[in-house]
């Protein structure tokens, strides 16, 4: 996914930055706004909060970057200091801090059944437009659990692989896999109703198909 | 000869599957059950779209001005 034409011209771009043109540092980091601001918010589950401490873990990017090395992609580093910095927010908020302590139990939990069998081929492309969609696709992001958000996020957001999920949150590749499955099956649970119905009226092809 | 698999054990798997992180034997199980079970295709159908929508559509948008604040906050540390 990054090519190695990317990492070269970041390569580049860490070394002026070094050299002491730290103008070349929005370049370095601008690909990857939405990517750390994603990873945030999903660990915090706030806009607020997201937003503050993307700003804090590129300060800190700024001010590590010597320390940064090369064998690991810049957008890998960058998206495990916003974790961390993330992480450390939510230490520091003793309420939220037993929230997700309250979540952790359910990591016990059966297996999760599909509640809708409603037909979903395809997206067709004006849906993909509707504000509906998009405001559908946020509220099943923020109804997450955040240990299944992290990995959603991480995984299909991000892009980041299975392994690589799985060492920015410190858990086993078993785990993500356990948890994404959750979390993919719980967004589609939310998705699947608007996509067959409401937002496609009319369709033929995206008639409602519930068996029970 | 594939052994047919029940519809709970495909849903267990169906993100592996996406993934294509299962064994060829489970893949050809889980195919074969596709082209019989409507509720399974559908679940697969509409969880591919959910890992496709959310990759490539960029569904969830920045705060409005959040790159502007970022960079004046960037621009402060610089100074």
């Amino acid at each position: 996914m990054h090519s190695s034409h990317v990492m070269e011209a970041e390569a580049a771009l860490i070394a002026r930055v070094l050299g002491g043109d730290s103008n070349a540092f929005y370049d370095l980091v601008r690909p990857y706004e939405r990517a750390i601001y994603m990873a945030a918010y999903a660990i915090l589950g706030n806009e607020a909060d997201a937003e503050e401490v993307s700003q804090e873990a590129v300060l800190k990017a700024y001010t590590n970057l010597a320390r940064f090395r090369a064998e690991a992609k810049f957008s890998t580093w960058l998206i495990q200091i916003t974790i961390n910095e993330a992480r450390m927010r939510l230490r520091k908020d003793r309420r939220k801090l037993y929230e997700s302590l309250d979540d952790a139990p359910q990591d016990q939990e059966g297996d999760y059944t599909p509640r809708d069998f409603a037909d979903w081929r395809e997206i067709p492309s004006e849906t993909l437009q509707r504000k509906e969609l998009r405001q559908a696709l946020a509220r099943a992001l923020a109804s997450l659990a955040p240990k299944y958000r992290e990995v959603f996020v991480l995984r299909d957001v991000d892009k980041l692989s299975i392994a690589q999920t799985a060492k920015m949150l410190g858990i086993t590749e078993s785990s993500v896999k356990t948890r994404l499955l959750r979390a993919r099956l719980q967004m589609r649970d939310a998705l699947a109703p608007g996509v067959d119905g409401s937002w496609t009226t009319g369709r033929e092809e995206y008639k409602k198909v519930r068996p029970w | 000869m594939v052994i047919e698999i029940p519809c709970e054990h495909v849903w267990r798997e169906i993100s592996n599957y996406l993934d294509g992180e299962v064994t060829p034997e489970l893949r050809a199980q889980m195919d074969q059950h596709f082209r019989g079970c409507r509720h399974c295709l559908a679940v697969l159908d509409g969880t591919r779209n959910i890992v496709a929508l959310v990759g490539d559509e960029q569904p969830f948008p920045l705060p409005q001005g959040f790159g502007e604040r970022l960079y004046s906050k960037l621009r402060e540390h610089l100074r």
